[in-house]
C-alpha cells in the first residue's frame, strides 16, 4: 500500500506512537544474552578491586597490615585511608550534605564498612589477598536503635563532627543528631488536636529494607594517561551527576571525564549514590595506569550500599465524630545509619515526606523529622520511590485505618468522606504541595465496584462467624489503599541535588532519510526508555517509533540530565522529549510551507506530514521534509533538522491509585495467602499500556516482598542478620500472586503530553495495601497496629497476643 | 564470594575415593552435588585443601527396589528421586519430601547422600530417613558398615561418619502396606530451610515421626512412635514436643517454632491418617 | 595455584582451556569464554541468574566448579537462538508478552524455561510457577514471565502437532 493510499488511522497506527502496546526494542538483545552490563565489560590489562570490610559495627582501627597481601603474586597494590589522605579522597561528600569515609579513617561505624582496597590481576587473587590483610580493631559500644542514639549519655558515633552544632540542614541538638526538618503549622495543628471530637494516635514503623536489584553495583575506571582522560563505566542511575561529582572531588576537568552507564540490571534507587568502590577504582586506575573493575557481591550490596526506609513515624490524626479529618500531626525519627547518604533534593532532608496528608483534604497539618546516626549502613535512598513518598503513603494509609477503628467506621467510607474532590484541583495541601490533578472519588468507586467490595465484606463477616464457631482457623482480611504520589522532581526553583537543578533534557537529530536519534539525560534500568521515548516522539514528529533510536547514558554524547529515579523520567525527560519534538515540528512546518509554496500558517500537522489547510491532497511527509532540510537552500532557515530541550518542570506530577488486597491468614502458622489483588493506577496519559502493566506487576511484587518479609535486620551488636538471599526475602514465582490491573486517566495539566509517571506507584500503594489487609484480618479482635514485615512469625505473634491460640 | 584454592580429585571407584580420604585426612572433603559445601567455601567458612568429587563413582548411583527393601545410591539427586516412579510408588513420602527441598536447579545436583551425610539440622532428608528407619552404608579403607539413621546424628554437623568414611548407599525397608504418609514443611519461601517440618508414617499398629530443624539433630522419639502406633495422637505430639529445642533465628523466636512444630505435626499426622487404609 | 586442563562443549562448540579447579563455572563462561549471557546475581544459589543447561539439567553455574564441569555439555542462553540467528519461540514469547524489563534475570529465566518445557511440554500455570521457582526477578512480578512460558508451550505444541 502506498503512503497516499493509507487512511489517517493507518498512518497513525504505523507510527506506533502514544498509547500503543509497542514491543520493546531492547528485548531482542536481552533475550539472547547480548545485553551489555558493567561486569560484561572487559578492557585490556584490566585489574580487579576488592574490599577488606569491617566485621564490627563500631570499632577503632588500631592498625592495618597489608604486607602479606601485597606480597601475594598477582597483587598490584593495597590502598588504605592513609594512601587516599594525601589526595583528599579518604572521605567523600554524600548527596545529603554529609561526608562519608571512603576507607576507614581511624574507626569503623557499621558492619561491612570499607577498610582497605585490594587491586589484583584477577578477582580470585584479589579475594585471596583480602583474606591476608590484617586489621586490628578495638570494639566500641554499638547503637542500632535511633531512640537510644539520642539519649544524653549515648556514645558519640561521628567523632569527626563531635560538638559541631550546625549541620547541612540546620542545628544539631545531639552528637548523634543530623537534622530536624519541620513543615506545616505546629501551633494550629496542636490546637486542632486539642479541640477535636476524636484523635487517633499511633506509632507506625516502616522498617529498614534494601532495593537489592538483581545486578549489584559496580564500575570500571579507565584512566588514559596519554590523553589525560578518565572513562568511568558504571551502574549509575545519574551518569551526568556522577561526572560532575567525580570532577569536583578528583580535580580532573569535567571535559576529561566520560561517564558511561551501560545496560543496568535494575536500580530501584540503589544506584543513585556515590560509593567508595567508585572512588577507589578511579584512584586505583590513576595509580596503576590500568583499567580497574570493581563489582560488589550480594552480601556487600545488602550490607553496604544504600538501604531504604527505617522511619519511625509517630502520628496523631484528628476528626469530627462523623469522620471528617480536621488535622494531622507526625513526628518521624529517621535512622540514617553511620553517614547521612540519603539521595534527596537538597532542600528536602526528609524527601517528600510532607506529602503525608495523602489523598485527603486535611486542612491543618504539621510534620517534623529528626535524622539520627546509628551503627548501621548509610543510605536512606528512595527505593522505587520518590524521596520518602513510600513512607508518607504508608503512614497516612495506616493512620486512616487506625482512625476508622477508633470511629468504628468502614475504612472505605472514611476515605470517601475525606478525599480531595475533583473540583478542588489544583489542590494546595497543608504541608505545601500543589497537587496538579486527580479524580479520587471516580477511581475509588471503580475499584470498589470491580472487586465487589460489599460482597467481600459479607464474605469476611461469614468467615469470622465460622472462625468463632471453630469451623476454620483462617481469617480473611481486606486491605484498602488510596495513594497519591509526588513524582517528577523537579522544578529547579526548589529541587536540586548537590546544587544541580533537577531539569532533564532531550536532543533530537533527524537524519536525511527521515529516521532519527534522540538522546536523553536519563538512563533506563529496565523501564524501556528506548521503546517509550521513541513513542512520545513518534506522536510529536510523525516519524515511526521504529525509525527512532533512543540513546542514554554516555555523558560525552547525551545532553545533561539528572538521571532516572523518583519516577522522574517520563515527567521530566519525557516532557523534554515532547518539547524538543515540537521544536522539530516548528521548523518542519517552515520547510513544508516553503516546499508547498504557501505561507507557514497555511499548513498544518497531520499525523506524519504537513498538509495545506483545506487541501489535504497537497502535503509533504516528514520524511520528505527531513530530506529537504539537508538538500535545499531554504531562505531564512538553517540546514539540518535538530533540536534540544532542557525541561524545567513547573510542578511535580501526582499519580494516584486505588488498590484492594484480599488475604487469608492462617492464625496457627502465621502463613498468609494473597488470594486477590486489584490495582487501579492513574498515571495520566498512558504512553505504552504493556509497559505500564509490567511496571505495576513488578512494583506490586516488591511491595509484597517488603510488606511480607523483606528487611535489613540487625542484632543488638550491629551484625546484619539478612545479608544473603536466604534471609533477605525475595519472593519467587511460586510465592507471587497474579494481579488484576486497571486504570483511569487524569492527565497532568502542566505536562506537555499529560503523562505523570508510573514505575513507583505500585510500590508506594502496594505496601500499605498488603499491610492493611493483614491488619484488617485481625481488626475484629482488637488489633490497631503491628509492625511490618508480616512474615510468618510476626503474624503468628499477633494472633498469639490477641489470644487466638486458646 | 570466591572460594580458596584446593586440589581437585575425581576418583571413579569407592575404593579409590576412600584411599584419597585416608591419604588427605582432615584436609579433604568429598564433593557430591556441592550445594552445601561450595557456598561454605565461597564464604571461606570451609577451606578444604583437597576436594574429592564423587560424580564418576558409578557404585554410588542408581536406585534398586526389591520386594522388601529399597537401596538408594548416595549420588542419586533429588531430581532423580522425584522422577523415579517405582520409588514413588514404593515409598511415596520420598517424592513428597524431595519436592519441598530447595528449588528445581538445586534438586538437579543436590544428592540424597550429601543431604543426609552433612549433618545439617536444616536438611530435610535426615529426619525423613529417621522416620523411615533407614540405614546408611558407609565405606572406608577399613571396609564397610551400616549405621542406622536414628543413630547417625550426634550434633549440628557432627555425625557417626568417620573422617575417612564415605556414605555410599541408603537402605530403606519398604513401609508396611496400608500405611499413610505425609511430609509437612513450613518455610518462608522456595529455597528456604524448614521453619518446622514433620515426616509421618502411620497405619494400623504403625507409627513413625521425625521432625526437622527444631534442634541440633532431627527429632525422633521412640515414645512418640509407640503412642502414634496406638492411635494416641496427643501422646505422640506431646512426646515429640518434649524432645524439640528450636533456636531463635530469622524464621522466628523459639516460642513460635515450638508452637508451630505442634501445628505442623498434627497436620502431618492428620494428612497421613487420611492416606492410610 | 596449579591449573588444570579443562575441556567441554559449550553451545555446541568444543572448548579447551587451562583453569584453576576452583574457578566457578560462571566465571569460566563469562571471563574465559566471553559468554556473558548468564549473569551473577546472588552467588548463593537463590536467584538463578547464572542458570545454564549442563548435561540436560538446569544448574546454577555460580555453584559449580569448572573442574566438576570438565567433560560436560553446556548450553547457555546464547545457544538457544535458532540456527539462523533468529530468536527461538521461547525468546520471542518473552518479548511478545513483556516477560522482561532490565533483562538481567532473562538469560537464566529462558535457559531454565527451556529445560522445563523439554521435561513438561504442557505445563499448567502452577507447574510453571513451581518449575521456575529457582529463578528470581526483581522487575516483572513474574506474571508476564509465566504468560510467556505458557504461550511458548502452546506454540511449540502447535508446531509439533502440525509437523506430525
Amino acid at each position: 500500500m502506498t503512503e497516499a493510499a493509507q487512511t489517517r488511522e493507518e498512518r497513525a497506527t504505523a507510527l506506533k506512537g502514544l498509547g500503543t502496546a509497542r514491543k520493546r526494542v531492547e528485548d531482542v538483545r536481552f533475550t539472547q544474552g547480548k545485553g551489555n552490563y558493567v561486569d560484561d565489560i572487559k578492557l585490556d590489562g584490566m585489574l580487579f578491586g576488592d574490599f577488606v570490610r569491617s566485621p564490627y559495627a563500631h570499632a577503632k582501627v588500631l592498625s592495618i597490615n597489608t604486607e602479606a597481601a601485597t606480597a601475594l603474586p598477582g597483587v598490584v597494590a593495597v590502598l588504605t585511608a592513609a594512601d587516599l589522605e594525601p589526595l583528599g579522597l579518604h572521605w567523600m561528600p554524600t548527596l545529603a550534605g554529609d561526608k562519608q569515609m571512603v576507607l576507614a579513617d581511624g574507626k569503623v561505624l557499621f558492619q561491612g564498612q570499607e577498610v582497605a582496597f585490594v587491586i589484583a590481576e584477577d578477582r580470585y587473587i584479589a579475594a585471596d589477598a583480602v583474606e591476608l590483610v590484617e586489621v586490628e580493631y578495638e570494639e566500641q559500644p554499638v547503637i542500632v536503635d535511633p531512640f537510644k542514639a539520642l539519649e544524653p549519655d549515648a556514645p558519640v558515633l561521628r567523632e569527626d563532627i563531635r560538638d559541631q552544632l550546625e549541620g547541612a540542614h540546620g542545628p544539631r541538638k545531639h552528637n548523634n543528631h543530623i537534622f530536624t526538618w519541620e513543615q506545616g503549622d505546629k501551633a494550629a495543628t496542636e490546637a486542632v488536636l486539642a479541640g477535636a471530637d476524636v484523635v487517633a494516635e499511633e506509632m507506625v514503623y516502616y522498617h529498614r529494607t534494601h532495593p537489592c536489584p538483581l545486578e549489584t553495583c559496580g564500575c570500571v575506571a579507565s584512566m588514559d594517561k596519554v590523553n589525560g582522560k578518565l572513562t568511568l563505566y558504571g551502574t549509575f542511575q545519574a551518569p551526568h551527576a556522577v561526572r560532575t561529582v567525580a570532577s569536583l572531588i578528583s580535580g580532573i576537568a569535567e571535559h576529561n571525564i566520560r561517564v558511561i552507564s551501560p545496560d543496568i540490571g535494575g536500580g530501584f534507587g540503589n544506584k543513585v549514590g556515590v560509593y567508595p568502590g567508585y572512588i577507589c577504582s578511579v584512584v586505583a586506575s590513576i595509580v596503576t595506569g590500568k583499567p580497574v573493575k570493581w563489582v560488589e557481591d550480594r552480601i556487600e550490596n545488602l550490607t553496604s550500599t544504600a538501604f531504604a526506609r527505617d522511619y519511625w513515624m509517630k502520628g496523631k490524626i484528628a476528626a469530627t465524630k462523623d469522620g471528617k479529618i480536621t488535622g494531622l500531626w507526625c513526628h518521624t525519627t529517621a535512622d540514617h545509619g553511620a553517614f547521612d547518604a540519603c539521595a534527596d533534593p537538597t532542600k528536602f532532608p526528609a524527601g517528600f515526606m510532607n506529602i503525608c496528608t495523602g489523598s485527603y483534604d486535611i486542612p491543618t497539618a504539621y510534620l517534623s523529622v529528626d535524622g539520627v546516626y546509628t551503627n548501621k549502613a548509610p543510605g536512606g535512598v528512595a527505593y522505587r520511590c520518590s524521596f520518602r513518598v513510600t513512607e508518607a503513603a504508608y503512614f497516612i494509609e495506616r493512620m486512616i485505618e487506625v482512625l476508622a477503628i477508633k470511629l468504628g467506621m468502614d475504612a472505605a467510607e472514611l476515605r470517601r468522606i475525606n478525599f480531595i474532590r475533583a473540583d478542588q484541583f489544583p489542590y494546595q495541601s497543608a504541608l505545601g504541595w500543589e497537587y496538579d490533578s486527580g479524580n479520587y472519588h471516580a477511581a475509588w468507586e471503580k475499584a470498589m465496584k470491580a472487586v465487589d467490595y460489599e460482597g467481600l465484606r459479607a464474605e469476611q463477616a461469614k468467615r469470622l462467624e465460622d472462625f468463632k464457631a471453630g469451623k476454620t482457623r483462617k481469617l480473611m482480611g481486606i486491605g484498602l489503599t488510596h495513594f497519591t504520589e509526588i513524582v517528577g522532581a523537579g522544578p529547579v526553583k526548589n529541587c536540586d541535588i548537590l546544587g544541580l537543578g533537577m531539569f532533564d533534557s532531550c536532543e533530537i537529530r533527524i537524519h536525511p532519510t527521515g529516521s532519527a536519534i534522540a538522546r536523553l539525560g536519563t538512563i533506563s534500568q529496565g523501564q524501556g526508555h528506548a521503546t517509550t521515548f521513541a513513542q512520545i516522539l513518534a506522536s510529536e514528529i510523525g516519524i515511526p517509533a521504529d525509525d527512532i533510536t533512543v540513546e542514554e547514558g554516555d555523558t560525552d554524547t547525551a545532553p545533561y540530565g539528572l538521571g532516572t529515579y523518583g519516577s522522574r523520567s517520563t515527567p521530566v525527560a519525557g516532557a523534554a522529549t515532547a518539547m524538543a519534538g515540537r521544536k522539530i515540528r516548528a521548523k518542519a512546518q517552515m520547510i513544508a510551507a516553503y516546499l508547498l509554496e504557501v505561507h507557514d500558517d497555511d499548513v498544518e500537522f497531520d499525523v506524519d506530514r504537513f498538509v495545506v489547510k483545506g487541501a489535504p491532497e497537497r502535503f509533504k511527509t516528514m520524511k520528505e521534509i527531513a530530506f529537504a532540510s539537508y538538500n535545499q537552500a531554504i531562505p531564512g532557515v538553517e540546514p539540518g533538522l535538530e533540536a534540544v530541550s532542557y525541561y524545567d518542570p513547573p510542578n511535580m506530577t501526582y499519580p494516584f491509585g486505588a488498590y484492594v488486597c484480599v488475604v487469608d491468614v492462617d492464625v496457627d502458622t502465621g502463613v498468609t495467602d494473597i488470594r486477590q489483588f486489584y490495582a487501579l493506577d492513574d498515571c495520566g496519559t498512558r504512553i505504552n499500556p504493556m509497559i505500564i502493566e509490567g511496571q505495576v506487576h513488578g512494583g506490586l511484587t516488591e511491595a509484597l516482598a517488603i510488606a511480607m518479609g523483606q528487611e535489613m535486620a540487625y542484632d543488638e551488636i550491629g551484625n546484619v542478620k539478612t545479608a544473603t538471599l536466604m534471609d533477605f526475602f525475595w519472593p519467587s514465582p511460586f510465592e507471587t500472586p497474579n494481579y488484576q490491573t486497571d486504570w483511569t486517566t487524569t492527565p497532568s495539566p502542566h505536562h506537555p503530553i499529560g503523562a505523570k509517571g508510573v514505575g513507583e506507584s505500585p510500590n508506594v500503594g502496594g505496601v500499605p495495601c498488603f499491610s492493611n489487609a493483614v491488619h484488617d484480618a485481625f481488626r475484629p479482635f482488637g488489633l490497631t497496629q503491628t509492625n511490618m514485615p508480616h512474615d510468618h512469625w510476626r503474624v503468628w505473634k499477633v494472633a498469639h497476643d490477641l489470644g487466638l491460640h486458646g | 564470594m570466591i572460594p580458596g584454592v584446593f586440589e581437585y580429585h575425581r576418583p571413579s571407584t569407592i575404593t579409590e575415593a576412600a584411599g584419597l580420604l585416608t591419604r588427605f585426612g582432615d584436609d579433604a572433603r568429598v564433593l557430591a552435588g556441592g550445594h552445601s559445601l561450595i557456598p561454605m567455601m565461597k564464604l571461606r567458612v570451609a577451606n578444604p585443601e583437597h576436594l574429592i568429587d564423587l560424580q564418576d563413582v558409578g557404585e554410588l548411583k542408581g536406585v534398586s527396589i526389591t520386594s522388601d527393601e529399597i537401596s538408594i545410591g548416595a549420588m542419586v539427586t533429588q531430581h532423580e528421586l522425584i522422577q523415579n516412579d517405582a520409588l514413588a510408588s514404593a515409598v511415596p513420602i520420598i517424592r513428597e519430601a524431595a519436592l519441598q527441598i530447595a528449588d528445581p536447579q538445586v534438586r538437579y545436583v543436590g544428592t540424597i547422600g550429601g543431604n543426609v551425610a552433612n549433618g545439617d539440622p536444616g536438611n530435610d532428608m535426615p529426619g525423613l530417613m529417621q522416620c523411615l528407619d533407614a540405614s546408611y552404608e558407609v565405606a572406608g579403607d577399613k571396609g564397610t558398615r551400616r549405621i542406622a539413621a536414628r543413630e547417625f546424628y550426634e550434633g549440628a554437623f557432627f555425625t557417626a561418619l568417620a573422617d575417612d568414611e564415605i556414605l555410599t548407599r541408603i537402605v530403606i525397608a519398604k513401609p508396611q502396606a496400608g500405611s499413610g504418609y505425609a511430609y509437612e514443611k513450613q518455610k518462608r519461601k522456595i529455597g528456604d530451610y524448614a521453619t518446622a517440618a514433620a515426616a509421618v508414617i502411620v497405619g494400623p499398629g504403625i507409627g513413625s515421626i521425625a521432625m526437622t530443624n527444631l534442634g541440633d539433630t532431627p527429632i525422633w522419639s521412640a515414645g512418640a512412635n509407640d503412642a502414634l502406633a496406638k492411635g494416641d495422637v496427643d501422646g505422640a505430639v506431646n512426646a515429640v514436643m518434649a524432645a524439640i529445642s528450636p533456636a531463635s533465628d530469622n524464621r522466628g523466636p523459639a516460642e513460635f517454632k515450638k508452637h508451630l512444630a505442634g501445628v505442623i505435626l498434627r497436620r502431618a499426622i492428620e494428612r497421613a491418617q487420611g492416606r492410610a487404609n | 595455584m596449579s591449573k588444570m586442563h579443562v575441556k567441554m562443549t559449550v553451545n555446541g562448540k568444543e572448548v579447551e582451556a587451562l583453569a584453576e579447579p576452583r574457578m566457578l563455572l560462571i566465571h569460566f563462561l563469562r571471563e574465559e569464554l566471553n559468554i556473558t549471557g548468564p549473569h551473577i546475581g546472588c552467588e548463593t544459589t537463590h536467584c538463578g541468574a547464572c542458570t545454564v543447561d549442563l548435561d540436560g539439567k538446569s544448574v546454577k553455574a555460580c555453584t559449580v566448579f569448572v573442574a566438576q564441569a570438565n567433560g560436560a555439555n553446556v548450553t547457555t542462553v546464547e545457544g538457544l537462538v535458532n540456527d539462523d540467528g533468529s530468536l527461538s519461540v521461547l525468546q520471542e514469547m518473552f518479548r511478545e508478552h513483556h516477560g522482561l524489563q532490565c533483562g538481567f534475570c532473562t538469560p537464566g529465566m529462558i535457559t531454565r524455561a527451556h529445560r522445563l518445557l523439554q521435561e513438561n511440554p504442557n505445563p499448567s500455570e502452577e507447574e510453571v510457577r513451581f518449575g521456575m521457582s529457582g529463578n528470581l526477578c526483581r522487575c516483572t512480578g513474574y506474571q508476564n514471565i509465566v504468560k510467556a512460558i505458557l504461550a511458548a508451550a502452546a506454540e511449540l505444541n502447535a508446531a509439533r502437532e502440525a509437523a506430525q
